[in-house]
């Protein structure tokens, strides 16, 4: 018997990561982009600010920052409190040393301690949230002298995990990172030469001593942002444990998923008119 | 015929008519220096409000007269040459008995009215397919329009597509078999999907565009919106595709440009000659009325 040659199409597997994949000149030069029309052309401002944690996602913002704007144009702001690692310090100093970016240094642990002796009784997260508001208070006051705006470093990740301080780290009116996934923004980290050591060191928000992000979730990035892309692209649960994702690891992720939508809205308000702001009465934000 | 297109690929100032008129403005001085002069502008969807206003919508629309009237005046007062003569191609939202759309004024623009040329509006076309999903949401705030027509022109019979008209193949094939030679698609396309080597709707566009030219051969001039809106950015990558399909320039994925070609109207009839294609869908179509008809 005459047997044809099959040519099979193979199914993507669960830990390939081909579909998150990015082109990293291209999404290099679109965020450039973004930078210098959010900020400069649309908003007429010509520096900006940015909180430097020595972590991968504040130094690709510093990087990209640094090169829509000129590094002359560029603050970035470390805000260490009494705990934070001198890693954190070293890696920010790092970051705006490579790009030439203007460093200045605001300790927040009197502010954050100055509040906390009243509330003896708060636990890590309290604490942890009072950090993050607090140097976004610092942010803020730092732009508003400089008359400019601060910049967002929040990913896509944290975004979908609610892995953030509600009107904290979510709140610079710009944000370049918010639709890359944590395994993206490590390839756009490298590929702009954000130093290894910070690229490749364990993600964390450094509110406690030790901890890294994928401690707190329980599942890796890499895995979880996986997992996300299929749930957002309208998959289900069961169908990716059919593609051979562990059901574990889904349930994780898409509990997470489905139980912080609220962090990524404005506050709830009260409808009572048919002009009710956001819901008759649309204008887009830079309108 | 030699026709000398030029796309402006233009950033809009959101919702600031007056400015964005000023910028075209500079850029009809800027024509009056290039060689050889256009003999037809085209600019983007949207091209002097910007694309997402939501309700804005209502704030910006204007009629197709007063359009014409302020383009009118606006070139008037840019061009020296007291024999200079302009087509323009570009998208606006307008007000129309009562109703909003997203629309496309195609109008002949002089210094001078001549017993040949006069100033005037040539056609309006009103964007058949709405986009409402994901980031689009038109059917909220535009009604949509209700055919595709070609047109006469100074070179020729046109159409002119919006976006997403152009998404559904069924569009620029009525436009063909109405006759048109040269179609004008405008967009406002925002860019997604950073996987491959263009941005992704880039690379639907680089698909779609000359595949609508080589299968009718006709001419195909796109204007691509640039810059961003609220985080959202257009894809640009204005160009003008032949009738075999040959892309022949792009403009800038992020930046404005003057995007220039000639368009040598009679490469229409030597590409139909070699790739009869449209012919043998006229000669089927009564047939494919007949299909249509059961659907």
């Amino acid at each position: 018997m005459n047997r044809l040659p099959v040519l099979r199409a193979t199914s993507i597997e669960a830990d390939s990561d081909i579909n998150l994949e990015v082109n990293e000149a291209l999404l290099n030069e679109w965020l450039i982009a973004f930078l210098r029309d959010e900020i400069t052309r649309r908003r007429g401002f010509k520096q900006a600010v940015v909180g430097l944690s020595g972590g991968v996602d504040s130094s690709l913002v510093a990087y990209l920052l640094a090169a829509a704007l000129g590094p002359e144009n560029v603050i970035g702001i470390r805000m260490p409190y009494k705990s934070s690692s001198s890693d954190s310090l070293d890696h920010a100093k790092l970051v705006a040393d490579a790009t030439g970016i203007n460093m200045e240094t605001i300790e927040i642990t009197d502010a954050v301690d100055g509040y906390l002796k009243l509330c003896q009784d708060a636990d890590g997260r309290r604490r942890g949230n009072v950090m993050a508001r607090t140097r976004m208070i610092i942010l803020f006051d730092q732009s508003q002298k400089l008359g400019t705006i601060p910049v967002g470093t929040g990913n896509k990740t944290e975004r979908l995990f609610g892995y953030f301080t509600w009107h904290a780290d979510d709140s610079p009116p710009v944000n370049p990172l918010g639709d890359l996934y944590k395994s993206q923004v490590w390839d756009l980290a490298s590929y702009v030469g954000v130093s290894e050591v910070i690229v490749n060191k364990p993600a964390s928000a450094d509110l406690v001593v030790g901890q890294t992000d994928e401690s707190d979730f329980g599942i890796s990035y890499p895995k979880a942002d996986r997992i996300l892309f299929y749930l957002l692209r309208g998959y289900s649960a069961a169908r990716l444990c059919e593609m051979g994702f562990p059901d574990s690891e889904v349930t994780l992720v898409k509990k997470r998923l489905d139980s912080t939508h609220w962090k990524r809205h404005l506050p709830t308000t009260a409808m009572l008119s048919s002009t009710s702001i956001n819901d008759y009465y649309l204008r887009p934000v830079d309108y | 015929m030699k026709v000398n297109a030029a796309i402006g690929q233009m950033k809009p100032y959101k919702g600031d008519y007056k400015r964005n008129l000023s910028s075209l403005g500079d850029l009809f001085e800027q024509l009056e220096e290039e060689t050889p002069y256009p003999d037809i502008l085209t600019l983007p969807e949207t091209a002097l409000s910007g694309y997402f206003l939501e309700g804005g919508v209502r704030d910006i629309a204007i009629s197709r007269e007063e359009l014409f009237s302020d383009l009118l005046k606006l070139y008037r007062e840019r061009v020296s040459r007291i024999d200079a003569v302009l087509d323009i191609c570009l998208g606006f939202y307008e007000l129309a008995d009562g109703k909003y759309y997203n629309s496309a004024l195609y109008a002949t623009l002089t210094t001078t009215d001549t017993d040949f040329v006069k100033a005037q509006i040539v056609h309006v076309h009103r964007k058949f397919f709405l986009p409402t999903y994901g980031v689009f949401d038109e059917k909220r705030f535009v009604s949509r329009g209700r055919t595709i027509e070609a047109f006469p022109t100074r070179f020729g019979m046109a159409a002119v597509l919006i976006c997403e008209d152009v998404w559904h193949s069924i569009s620029a094939t009525i436009a063909a078999l109405q006759g048109a030679q040269t179609i004008f698609v405008i967009s406002a396309s925002p860019g997604r999907d950073f996987g491959g080597q263009h941005v992704g709707s880039v690379r639907r566009w680089k698909v779609l565009l000359p595949s609508i030219a080589e299968e009718h051969n006709v001419w195909v001039v796109y204007a691509g919106l640039v810059g961003f809106e609220g985080g959202k950015g257009f894809t640009g990558s204005s160009q003008v595709i032949d009738p075999w399909g040959n892309c022949l320039t792009t403009g800038s994925v992020t930046e404005e440009c003057l995007v220039c070609a000639t368009i040598e109207q009679e490469d229409v009839a030597i590409a139909r000659a070699a790739s009869p294609l449209l012919a043998d869908l006229e000669s089927a179509l009564g047939d494919v009325i007949l299909q249509l008809g059961k659907l």
